[in-house]
Formats: C-alpha cells, structure tokens, sequence
C-alpha cells in the first residue's frame, strides 16, 4: 500500500495538470520542475572564465537537485572537471559532488569510480582533500558495500603519503569513517588484503604535523564509536602524545587514553621508575588527572570532563590525599615540618593528587565548572565520596562567578540524599542566603528542602539564617515557607525540642499573641506544623492561639501546612485527605475503558454517537481532576473526542437537508463548529509535550476535515463562484501538502476521510468547485472516526501567575506616556522551548492588547519540565480618570510548519507552494491576573 | 665548549634582594635588581661593563629597588626591560622608598628622585609574548607571571640556547589575577624562584571563606578590623574579595583603605585589565572592578588618638599600610583598637621577626611600646596566608610545563631548597641546581647551529625515496660550505660552481685475488651471476669487453702470468661509491660460490 501511495505520489509530482477548459487560466496546479541538468550545462558552457564557472556552480549550489536528476548532474560537472584547469573551480565541483551524493534517494555507487579515477590524477592538494571528503560522503552513504569500502580504504592508505596535511587529514577521517571492522572479511576478487586499519593510522600519531596527529587520534575515535575494538598497544602511544606541544592533540589524546582505559580496565601496566604494576584504569585516571593542570585550558576542560565519567568508587580517596599536604593555613605552620613532607611526594608523581582541587581552583570558570559537574557524578555514584566532596563543594559557594556558584548549589542539591550535613557545613551553606542574587538564594532553598541535618542546633541556624534572609529579601517568602515545610517534615523529632522556644511558650505565663499576618511567625508556624504530623507529642506544647493559628493557615496555605491529627479536635480535613496513594491501575483502567467504548462509535446512530462522546468526554475531563498524573492523557483525548463531537453536530444540521445552494445565514453553528475545532486541533497539537507523530497525524486529519467543513458551509451560504475557487484550491494543496508530510503513516488511515479524498484526487483536481463541495460533503460524512492511539508520556502546558498576585487595592500609579515595570514572576510546566514560545500579553481595558517577548535570559529551568519565568513588563498607556484594571497572562506561541518534516530540497530552496498553510497563533494558558493600574496625566 | 653562566648576586639560597647574573654565549644579562626589607647595606650589583640588558620581573622593591641606583650610581647605560604596568607603578614605589629612606630614617648617599626619572628613561616596555630584539643575536620574551599586576617571566634567548627566569609567579589563580602560563619553551636553564619549595597548599577558597566569616561576623557584632596590608600586590585582592563579597551580601557597613600610594597604583590596576583574570576581564564593560563601591579612601584624622572613629557605633573594616604593624598608620590604628576584645585585626602575610605582627601572631598578649607604656591586646587576631608565591607543586608544575634541560633554585631558604631540588631531580631527571649569593654555576650546553640546505638537493633527495620517516635517520650527500659563519648544505655540483673549483675524480682500486682456473671471461662470467644473484636491487651489468659493472663500480677480472691458477679481479670505484666499493670487495673476498658442474 505505501509503495503504491508513494508511486502516485511521485508521479503527480511530474504531472503537468491542466483544466481541460481553457476559462480559468489561473486554477492550474504546477508541480514540476524545470530540468536541472540542462541548465547547468547551458550555464556551464556559457562560462567564458573560472571565475564565471565559478558563479554558476555557486548560484547552482543554492537550489536544491530532485533524487532522480542527480545522475544527470554529476555526469554534467565532471564533464565540465576534465577541462578545468582552475583549481578553484574543480574544488567547488569536488564539493558538490559530495553534497549531491548526500541526497535523500540518490545511490552514490555509480559516481564513485569517476571520483576515483579523478582523483588519481589531479595535481593540487586542495582539490585532492575536497575529493577525499566525497569519497567520505559516498562512502557513508553506502555503508553495507564491503567492496567499496574497501576500495575507498585503500585509496585513502595510498594518499597517506600526501606532503600536505590537509589531504593526510582527510585519508585519516576516512579511514576513521570506514576502516573495516572485521578483518576477518573474505578477501575480495580484487585482491584488497583488509587492511590493519589500526596499524596505519596509529603510526600516523607521530607525524609531523600536529594537525594530522589530531586527525590520527580522532579516526581512532571514530572507529571506537564505530564498534571496532581498539589494540591495547595504543595505550602507549597515546601516552605519549599526552605530552604533545600542541593542545589540541593533548585534548584528543586524552580521550583516548579514557576510551582504552574503559576497554581494558584490568589490564596491568607497570609504573616506570619503579617495578610497581597497576592496574591500566588506575594508570589512565591518573594520567587525567594530571591534565587537569596541563598549561591550555582546553585540555583542562575535557580531562575535567572526562573525570566525571569515571564509576570507580576506591579511587575517589586519593584524590584528597592532597589534604595531608595543606599547611600554609597556620601561621608558623610551615617552618618546622618540611621533613614530614616527603613521603607524601610520590603522589605529585601520580599526578592524581588533588585534581579536582586543581579544577576547582583554576582561572578559567569553564574548568571549573566542569569539575563541578565531574564532582557531582561522582558523588551520586559514591556515597563516601560524597562526604568527602562536601567540603570542597561549599567551598564552591564563594566562587566569584554565579554560574559556578549556581552549579555547586545544583549540585549539591542532587547529591544531598546521600549526606548529612555538619554543623559548619551548614553554617557555610547558610551563610550564602543573604546573596543578593534571587536565583542563588531559591536554588538554596531547594538545597535546603533536601537537605538532612544532624542536630536541633543546626535546625535552629537554619530557621534563624532563613528568618534573616525573610527580612532582608520579602520576595522570597513563598520560597522560604516552601523550605521550611520540607525542613519540619523531613525533621520532626530535631524541632520537637525547639518548639517551646519558637512559640516563645512559657510554662507558668501567657505570652503575648503573636501577629497572624508576620510571614516570619508564618514562617515559624509552617517548620512546627509539618514537624507535627509526624510527631503526635508536640500539639500538646502548643498553646491555644497556636490551634486558632493553625485552623486559620490550613484554610488560607493549605499546601503548605497539612492535616493534623488535633487532640479534642474534629478532624474535618481528614476526609479530604490528599495523599492516598495513587492506585494507577483502576484509574488506568477506567481510561482505557472510556476511550474503548468510544470505538463502537461508528455504529451508532447520530444521537446515540453524540451521547456518547458527550458522556465520554465529562467522564476524562473528571478524571483528569482526580488523577493529575492521568490528566495528560485524559484531557488530551477529550479534547479530540470533543473535536469529533463538533464534528457530528455540524453534520447533524438541517442545513444539509436543504437542496442545492440557498445561501442561508443560519450555518453559524456550523461553521462555528469548525472554528472550533481548529483551535482545538491546534491546542492539541502545540499545548502537550510528548506528542508523536502519531498523533500529529490524527491532529492534522481532524484539522483537515474541519478545513473540508469550512469550505463546505462558504460553498453553502456565498453567492458567487470566485471566492470559491481560491478556497477549493487551496483546500486541495493542503490535502497534497498532507499527503506529502505523513506518507508513511497513510496507510493506517484506512477508510478515513483523507483515504478516501487520496482516491478521488485526480477527479476533484479537475472538477468544478461546486462538484468539489458536493463530494467533500458526502465524504465527509461517510468518512470513519479514527481512533486517537495515546502516547507514553503526555502533558498538558500550564503556567500559573505567582505574581502579580491581583489581589492589591492600591492602584500602581505612574506618568501616563510613561512606562512603568511590573515585576512577572510564573512558574511553566511542560513547556517544551520556552525561550522561544511563551509570550505575555497584557490586555487593556480599552481593548487594547500588548504582547511582549521575554529575554531568553528570563527563564530558569529549575527541574526538568518545569521553568521559571521571571521577567519585567513595562505597561504604558495615556491617562484615565480612574484606576482601573488590566489583565496579564500568558500565551503559548505556535507555529504549525514546526512538527511537520522537512524534506531536504524543500530547505532554502524556490519558495514552497505550502508556505501559506503555516499558520502562526497563540494560545492563552494560564489564568489572567487583574493589576490595578492609574495612569495620571502629567503635571505641566 | 659553549657554556652558560649563572652568578646569584642575591637571592642565591635566600629571601629577598633577587639580583641574578646570566652570561649566555658571551652576553651577559642582568635579572631583577632588587633591595632587601630587612637590611639597608649598600646593594651591591656588578658594574655595568659586562652587563648588556637588566630585566625587572615585577615592581616589588626586592626585584626592582635598585635599579636606580645601578643605572645612575654605577654607570649602567643599556636598556631596562619591563612590561608596561611594571613600568607604571614601579617609579611610584620607588619614590616611596625613597622617601622612606632619606626623610625619615635621614639616609644619605641614596639615589634622588631625578635618577629615578632618568633611570625609568632608560626603560623599555615589553608585552607579554613580544620577542624583543636586544641586539643581532639576543632576544626577550615575556610571558604571564600571575604574583602581582604586570609580573612576568622572562624568558633570554640566544641563538638555540635559552634560559627562562621566573621571577616571583603564581600557579593558583586569585581573586584579581591569573595563574602563570609557559609554553613548551624547552629552555636550557629554568630559574625559579622556590619561597614555598616545601609546601603545598590546600584550597585557597576556605581560607577565602573563613576570612569573609571572620569579618563578617565581627562587622556584624559591631566591632571593627583592621587588615594591615602592604599597599600593592595582596591589597588589591583583599580589597576586591571584600567588595564582591559586600555586594553579593548586601552589606552596608563600610570599608576604608588608607591613602597614599594606593590610589595611585588602584588607578593603574584599573587600566591594565588585560593583566587581571578572567572574571576582570570579562565583566569590566559593565563594571571596573577595581572601581569600588563599598572600599572608600580612609581621612587621617581617623587614626588621631583623640579623633572619634568614622562612625563610633557600627562596625567597619580598615585596610592600613604597613603590612606588618612596625610603623606608621596600620601601628596607630592598632594601639588605638587593640583595647577591646570585639574588634579583630587580621595579618595576611609574613611578618618579619621584631615587628609588633610577628609579636601578636606568636601570641604575645602584652606590648612594650615606646616611652614605656605597656599595651595590652585584648582584640582579637588572627592569621590568613594570602601570599602569591607558587607551591611546590606549582613550582613542579611549571617545570613540567617548560620542560627545561637544567633547573636552578632562587630566592628561598637553603634548607627548603635542598628539599625541593632533590624533587626536581626525582621527578624531572634534569639537573638542578641552587648556588649560594656570589657563587656561579656553570652549564655547558651544546647548542644546535643551524645550517641552510640548497632547496634543489632537498627536492631530488625526496624524489629519490619515499617521505622522511621521522623514526629513521636517512643519509644525505652534499657538501658543507662554511661562510661568514654560515653554514650551508648544498650538491657537489653546485659547491664546485660556487666555489670556481674543478671535480677531482678519486677513485679507488682494489686488487682481489681469486682461486679460480678457468678462463678470464669465464671468471668474468661467474662473478657476473654470482653478483647478480646476491646484489638484486643493483644494476649488474656484463660488458662486451669482459667487465662487469655494479652501477658505476666497474670489475675486470685478470690473469697474472706467474699463476694461471689465480685469477686477479681488480675493483675500481669512484670516491661517492664508497660504500658500495667496500662491500662488493669484501663480498669477493670471500670467493665465488663453487661453479655448478
């Protein structure tokens, strides 16, 4: 079926169409394209000079080359390269001989004795690296062809002898790219012995050219990536080149040596300078480790990079062994131990000692960062290593770069569940909340949500700093109370004892009430009441306000205090009780079951069918509120099943019972419908992350038949044919734009309305609009329901507002003319590229609407599939009399062009007929919030 | 034999007053010309006849605080070289210095600030990386240094023969510069400078840490510290670590630095931002860091016994000069504070013995001041390593970067240098060395002389095999032609030309005797296919008149009349054949294979 789709396919393409009446010029269909090779021989012959030559392979590079003229084209520029004498021109033709092999459809193998033969008889170096690189690209092309890749090899091995690098290089990479796996290959009737790629281009690690020992390490690299085993010999020689004066093939040859290490860990090699043997991974970490402090930074970041990647445990120990050296710290701490001193001096020789404390202390912030992040690793694969990091992470707090400091914090975060932190341990980490940057101190809260800590004393700091950090910073209140609530839960019995002197408790006195509204006693509040609901001793401490205070904050931040088991008290909230453990499997079935009854659909008659969906859809959409983890899916399918619903309505219209065009104005409705489902197919197809394309095709299926809707009721309520035939044929360009996009997946679409239209194609390109409309008409109601098949992972994009919160009285006052900033602070779930798609929009009462682009720099990604908007939106507008209220939210911004594949000769290429069908619209998702805002007239 | 010679004049085995002679294929050169702290002898360079350059690593007074002094008192008249901050700041230290020494200690016989001038006249800036030409054949390099602003490497090159002095650098980064960098320079001599030959150092940023904490809290609490600091170098780091940190913090409390010559020099440090690390220099567009905020210039009246303090209820931080509390306003702030117990003063460096620091840092509670009086320190004190000498490990470090032949150890303790040479020798297998003051350690060296090859002869040996393999030598025939102190490779041919000389063909002959009794053509014969047989890759050729021929190397055989049963071969070859003459006599000489029946 899909191949013989994909021969209609391709046969249309070259079809000239034409109306058999000549009335309407305009409403031809061309498809085709001018031939390619033709012109550029023309164009080829015309040249007068290289120069000219050259322009016309340029200007010909530009535009894209169908599969199948490939062939005519080759033949054409290597015509044209036998009688070039200009280098130039003959690279430019080089080159594009290796883009043309590149395209989609194209089998290279019939050029490839042509480059071969070329190449052995040209001259200049440049040319030959260009040839050598097409060969690379027709080789990789056509990576089942042992025989050709062997013969490409043994090209390659033959120009190895090249004085120029660049062409030494590029035999390298294509060795690299091609070398023979097996050597085990049955020798070919040519006679190419299989080659011991390895050998060849390890003994290119000692040319002369460091760019060409670059070029050596790399193929050896590919040819790891490619699967090949590499020899343990070249343990040795990559050693060597560890030692190399030019940076970049210390930096290759670094990764190397962790690729051997990672395939022969056990092996033994022996130390030199003594008659010790270790292992061959012990032997590679500590030569990383001792490029940590190479003299290029480029170097020190990959080996710092390359160290995260290590697993093992045992080793981690003798990174810090550097510990036993420090002094300098005392005064007077130098002078008299020196002695001491020497047997720790080997270490220097392993070179493993304190590497990280090298990465972490170095000039440049990019290796530090990475060994940040090598540190990070390892620390959540080794727990004891962990402890041992701690110091040297919160050393990290202080770096003087934010990025740096922002990473340990991460970091820190990730690994907390391993350890607990000392007593000066925290107060370091602490003493960091009064950073008056906003990002540090909120990645510190989460730190510290995580965060275990050994005694009351570190509670108490930590609620004391937290406190400070209220004071001096107000806006982190939601932030902190968000801490400390995981600080009391994860702490019940450490805070139990602090509790009479947080309250201010006396035994025998009443103290004073303490004020409701003070976020810091707030604060207080939310560490004791998550402590307490695990801890049932410590409501009897409380005294009476403390219960009035509590009824008060479970109703008015009931996600931040939770149900406490009172003693005398009812226990109202318990009813409600959110954490029962979410038992997927009957919520799972109750879905499946849903969505299954819906398949019965196309037996049923008109009303049943509408019933049903009806009942279907109230059913996911309750679900989707009890089961947030199901809401994904369950709103994503009501969704579409309410596309459908729609659908059937509208065709359910009387409208249709009337004979031929009356051109009534009642089919509001309909076309309503449509409208709708537009939005809805659009909503469907942008506001989920996780959609595959799968769905995209059911999405566009449905968009499409809204579109079939759409023309249908114009057809019905215009007067007049002109409008129609603009709109029929776009119609029909979109349905060939469909096709062309999801081939693949047609044919699951059986008996489904775009099946059906596929079929009837030829005819409806060359009806009349009217006879157009009426076959849409029946189709579209003949056409089956298609089922929605669900993906993995899906999740519905939200974005709640934190602030402004809209619940201000005081208006915010500014010169009108003027603008005034609004702090916007809104936190965006399963929000796929952010950066470039969510918008604010402010609306003005007047009607007037404002759409602004945050900065990229506005957004933080906090976890995964969770960011953070926090951004400033300058409002302006002339003066009112009164205060009065605008609306701010948040709009996701679409594309419809960017799901769909591209298709190679498409890119850059003669503008596409389907440019028009990309559709760019916005989608509000998340809930508006009014600011009072009073613009005043200036004063003269 | 070509040498290089190394005389420490200071330095050698000890702290301070660095003043190193290298003598380098006959060009003597001058490294740093410094001063020493402690002591006010008379510096004692050598006079300036042999001296051809001085070079100054950086503008502490122990490297450059007789420079004039040698350049005006002594008579030097050559070129100084610096990089351009050094320039900059060092006359400003120099006049400092100077005022110090005449005003207040009354010296006399001491330079005066005209010399000064003159002698920054006779200076020449270099860059870093820049190779200046001194004269035809020396030329110097600067290369990063870290230790202070403008601090540099310097690196003496003549011919293939090099040595690289290092100076006083930094392998840790800090707060304000880099760490210092060498390329794989290969030099025949590192000198470098070993003060921490035995330590190695733990992370800089908990020391960092602990220093913020330790001020922060005292501000908080309301007290007040004092950071006696000498007036450039640490200063400026210690200043930018407390101003980030006031800034991230938020603090509002403030921090004084007293006057003087700072100023001047902050605003050196201001402009000369390629000099600083990357932070600096990446973040100076949007602000200067070296234009504080929070660090304001400190009024004198402040350190007035009588006068109240800038704000007698809050806490503040006072960076004062000097460094180790002998003298002037640190010493006045001290005695003022050091009554009571919420203040703090903070020592970041080496306090020499006698100094008030050195005194509170041993632990001593009671001072004995002058006139008697008897100050008690209730303040308390406290001790952080700031200083921007490179460790052992950094000092290893850039060996292992520069990759020299020879090592000599400088400005550091006899003992710990001891320690830090056998390491060296350990590790690297170089030679290493660490003279005394006066004493000179002599190098021989073996440089490389470089000859130029005539392209034509270089292309026909490339066209003759196959690429040079770096692993194996290839032979080469040419001629040498050494003129004017050149040294060139070129053919035979050419050489002849050049030369107006006729070819002489030298040829040599041998005589072979063979047991043979067969007929001359015969023997002629079988030593035609014995040859042709063993020599496969050579052209052996059998000619008409009964010779044969091994390329160019021609074989007759011959009968003598007094014994038909020997035959004679006579080998002849050209002089070029040499090689090939010998082996094929040698391989006659062992006969020819018994002739097939």
């Amino acid at each position: 079926m899909a191949a013989h789709l994909k021969k209609r396919v391709y046969e249309e393409f070259s079809k000239v169409v034409q109306q058999p009446q000549e009335e309407i010029a305009t409403k031809k269909l061309r498809l085709t394209k001018p031939s390619k090779s033709a012109a550029l021989h023309i164009d080829l012959c015309k040249a007068t000079s290289p120069a000219d030559a050259l322009q016309y392979l340029l200007q010909f590079a530009r535009k894209p080359v169908e599969a199948e003229s490939v062939e005519g084209v080759v033949r054409i520029l290597l015509e044209h390269y036998y009688k070039e004498n200009d280098p130039s021109v003959r690279l430019k033709i080089a080159s594009l001989l290796g883009l043309l092999s590149k395209t989609a459809g194209f089998s290279p193998d019939c050029i490839m004795d042509d480059a071969i033969n070329i190449l052995q008889n040209e001259k200049s170096h440049q040319v030959l690296a260009q040839l050598l690189d097409t060969l690379l690209a027709i080789g990789t092309k056509l990576p089942e062809n042992q025989a050709v890749q062997m013969r490409l090899v043994d090209v390659a091995c033959k120009h190895l002898t090249d004085t120029s690098h660049g062409v030494r290089n590029k035999c390298l990479q294509l060795l690299g790219n091609l070398g023979s796996l097996e050597k085990s290959v049955t020798k070919d009737a040519e006679g190419l012995a299989a080659r011991d790629v390895q050998k060849i281009i390890g003994d290119y690690f000692s040319d002369q050219d460091p760019r060409v020992r670059t070029a050596a390490i790399k193929a050896m690299l590919q040819l790891h990536e490619r699967g090949l085993k590499l020899h343990q010999t070249i343990y040795n020689q990559a050693c060597k080149l560890l030692s190399d004066d030019y940076e970049q093939v210390r930096s290759a040859a670094v990764q190397l040596i962790w690729v051997v290490s990672q395939l022969y860990p056990e092996s033994i090699v022996p130390i030199p300078s003594s008659n010790e043997e270790i292992r061959l991974v012990d032997d590679a970490f500590g030569k990383i480790c001792h490029m940590v402090s190479d003299g290029s930074w480029v170097v020190r970041v990959q080996a710092a990079k390359l160290l995260r990647k290590r697993t093992a445990h045992e080793r981690a120990k003798e990174l810090y062994s550097s510990g036993e050296f420090s002094s300098g710290r005392k005064w007077g701490d130098d002078a008299p131990k020196e002695e001491v001193d020497t047997g720790a001096v080997n270490l220097i020789e392993s070179g493993a000692c304190g590497a990280f404390v090298h990465g972490l202390e170095d000039e440049m912030y990019e290796v530090r960062i990475a060994a940040v992040e090598a540190l990070c690793m390892l620390a959540q694969s080794s727990p004891s290593f962990a402890e041992k990091c701690l110091d040297f992470l919160v050393d990290m707090f202080n770096d003087e770069i934010e990025e740096v400091r922002l990473q340990s914090i991460h970091t820190m975060r990730k690994i907390s569940n391993n350890i607990t932190l000392r007593e000066d341990q925290l107060d370091t980490v602490l003493a960091v909340l009064e950073d008056s940057s906003r990002d540090i101190r909120e990645a510190l809260h989460e730190l510290l949500c995580c965060t275990n800590v050994s005694t009351k004393e570190g509670i108490h700091l930590a609620l004391v700093e937290l406190l400070k950090n209220l004071a001096k910073y107000p806006t982190d209140r939601d932030s902190i109370w968000k801490c400390l609530k995981f600080l009391g839960s994860r702490h019940p019995t450490l805070v139990l004892p602090l509790v009479p002197e947080l309250l201010s408790t006396h035994p025998f006195f009443d103290t004073a009430e303490p004020d409701m509204d003070d976020p810091a006693y707030i604060a207080v509040l939310v560490l004791i009441f998550n402590a307490a609901k695990t801890c049932p001793t410590m409501p009897a401490l409380f005294s009476d306000h403390t219960f009035r205070h509590y009824a008060y904050l479970r109703d008015s931040l009931s996600h931040l205090v939770p149900a406490l088991r009172l003693p005398g008290r009812k226990l109202v909230s318990s009813a409600v009780s959110p954490n029962i453990t979410p038992q997927e499997d009957p919520s799972q079935q109750f879905l499946q079951q849903s969505l299954e009854r819906v398949y019965s659909l196309q037996h049923l008659d008109p009303q049943g069918a509408q019933e049903l969906l009806e009942f279907t859809i109230r059913d996911l959409q309750r679900l989707g509120e009890l089961q947030s983890e199901l809401a994904g899916v369950a709103d994503f399918s009501a969704a579409y099943l309410r596309c459908q619903l729609l659908l059937i309505k509208a065709l359910q219209e009387k409208l249709w019972n009337v004979a031929a065009p009356l051109y009534l104005r009642q089919s509001d409705l309909a076309s309503a419908a449509a409208k709708q489902i537009m939005e809805e197919t659009y909503k469907m197809e942008f506001m989920y992350s996780g959609v595959e394309n799968k769905q995209v095709v059911i999405i566009h299926h449905m968009r499409l038949q809204a579109k079939a809707l759409q023309l249908i009721v114009t057809a019905r309520t215009t007067r007049g044919v002109d409008p129609l035939f603009g709109m029929c044929e776009k119609f029909l360009q979109e349905v060939d734009f469909f096709q062309r996009c999801f081939i693949a997946d047609l044919p699951h679409m059986q008996d489904s309305f775009v099946d059906k239209l596929l079929d009837l194609m030829p005819r409806l390109m060359t009806s009349k609009p009217a006879e157009v409309v009426k076959i849409l008409q029946t189709m579209l109601r003949q056409s089956t329901f298609l089922h929605l098949p669900l993906p993995e992972q899906i999740h519905k994009a939200s974005a709640t507002i934190i602030e402004p919160a809209g619940e201000s009285d005081n208006p915010l006052r500014f010169t009108s003319g003027l603008v005034v900033a609004l702090d916007v602070d809104a936190t965006l779930e399963h929000v796929q590229d952010p950066q470039s798609t969510v918008k604010v929009q402010v609306l003005y009462p007047d009607g007037q609407a404002q759409m602004i682009h945050p900065k990229p720099a506005d957004f933080r990604n906090p976890g995964p599939g969770r960011h953070r908007l926090i951004t400033q939106v300058y409002l302006s507008h002339t003066a009112w009399t009164e205060p009065c209220q605008v609306e701010v939210r948040l709009l996701l911004a679409y594309n419809s062009n960017a799901r769909i594949p591209k298709f190679s000769w498409i890119e850059g290429g003669e503008v596409s007929p389907q440019v028009e069908t990309s559709i760019e619209g916005t989608i509000p998702f998340s809930k508006p919030v009014k600011v009072y805002i009073m613009p005043k007239p200036a004063r003269r | 034999m070509p040498e290089i010679r190394v005389t420490p004049l200071g330095a050698g085995q000890d702290v301070g007053r660095s003043c190193i002679l290298v003598s380098i294929a006959g060009k003597n050169v001058m490294l740093d010309c410094g001063m020493h702290m402690g002591f006010s002898d008379d510096v004692s360079p050598p006079d300036g006849r042999l001296t051809c350059a001085a070079s100054s690593s950086h503008f502490h007074l122990d490297h450059c605080g007789a420079l004039p002094y040698f350049s005006e008192m002594v008579g030097y008249d050559g070129p100084i070289y610096m990089t351009h901050p050094t320039q900059a700041i060092c006359p400003i230290l120099l006049e400092d210095y100077r005022k110090i020494a005449v005003d207040k200690k009354g010296e006399a016989n001491f330079f005066t600030s005209q010399m000064i001038k003159d002698c920054m006249k006779k200076v020449v800036a270099v860059h870093l990386h820049q190779t200046v030409q001194v004269d035809d054949e020396l030329e110097i390099k600067a290369y990063y240094a870290g230790h202070v602003l403008g601090a540099a490497m310097f690196q003496i090159k003549v011919g293939s023969e090099s040595v690289v002095y290092t100076g006083d650098y930094n392998m840790t980064p800090d707060r304000h510069l880099g760490a210092a960098w060498i390329d794989k320079c290969r030099p025949n001599l590192l000198i470098t400078e070993s003060t921490y030959a035995t330590t190695i150092r733990d992370s800089k940023r908990c020391r960092e840490r602990d220093f913020l904490k330790k001020v922060h809290e005292t501000v908080e609490r309301g007290g007040k510290v004092l950071i006696p600091v000498f007036a450039l170098g640490r200063a400026q780091e210690l200043c930018i670590l407390l101003e980030t940190f006031w800034e991230r913090m938020n603090l509002k409390v403030p921090i004084y630095f007293s006057t003087g010559l700072t100023e001047k020099a902050n605003h050196y440090y201001k402009l000369f931002i390629t000099w600083t690390n990357q932070k600096i220099r990446k973040t100076f567009v949007q602000r200067n860091m070296f234009e504080f905020k929070h660090i304001k210039a400190f009024d004198r009246a402040f350190c007035c016994p009588w006068a109240p303090s800038p704000s007698t209820s809050g806490g503040h931080v006072v960076f004062a000069t000097p460094g180790m509390l002998h003298a002037g306003q640190s010493l006045q702030i001290f005695r003022k504070w050091a009554g009571n117990e919420k203040n703090m003063v903070i020592m970041p460096g080496y306090c020499v013995q006698g100094t008030v620091g050195h005194k509170i840092l041993s632990g001593q509670r009671k001072l004995e001041m002058e006139g008697r009086q008897v100050l008690e320190v209730k303040m308390q004190v406290e001790y952080m390593s700031f200083s921007a000498h490179a460790d052992a490990k950094g000092i290893m470090q850039l060996v292992g970067q520069a990759e020299p032949e020879s090592v000599l150890l400088v400005h550091g303790e006899a003992k710990k240098m001891e320690f830090l040479k056998q390491k060296i020798e350990q590790e690297f297998r170089v030679d290493c060395y660490m003279p005394a003051n006066g004493e000179t350690v002599v190098l021989p060296t073996s440089p490389s002389i470089p000859g130029g090859i005539s392209l034509g002869l270089l292309k026909r040996e490339m066209a003759q095999g196959l690429l040079p393999e770096a692993k194996r030598p290839r032979l080469l025939h040419g001629t040498l032609i050494m003129k004017d102190s050149n040294f060139r490779l070129v053919s035979s041919e050419q050489a002849l030309k050049e030369l107006g000389l006729a070819e002489h063909q030298l040829r040599f002959t041998c005589r072979v005797h063979l047991h043979d009794t067969r007929k001359e053509q015969e023997t002629a014969m079988r030593v035609y296919s014995h040859l042709k047989s063993i020599l496969k890759d050579h052209c052996v050729q059998h000619l008409p008149d009964g010779s044969v021929t091994v390329e160019s190397i021609l074989i007759q055989a011959a009968a003598p009349s007094e014994d038909p049963a020997t035959k004679v071969l006579l080998v002849s070859w050209t002089y070029q054949d040499e090689e090939l003459g010998s082996y094929l006599t040698s391989l006659l000489k062992k006969g020819l294979p018994q002739a097939p029946s």
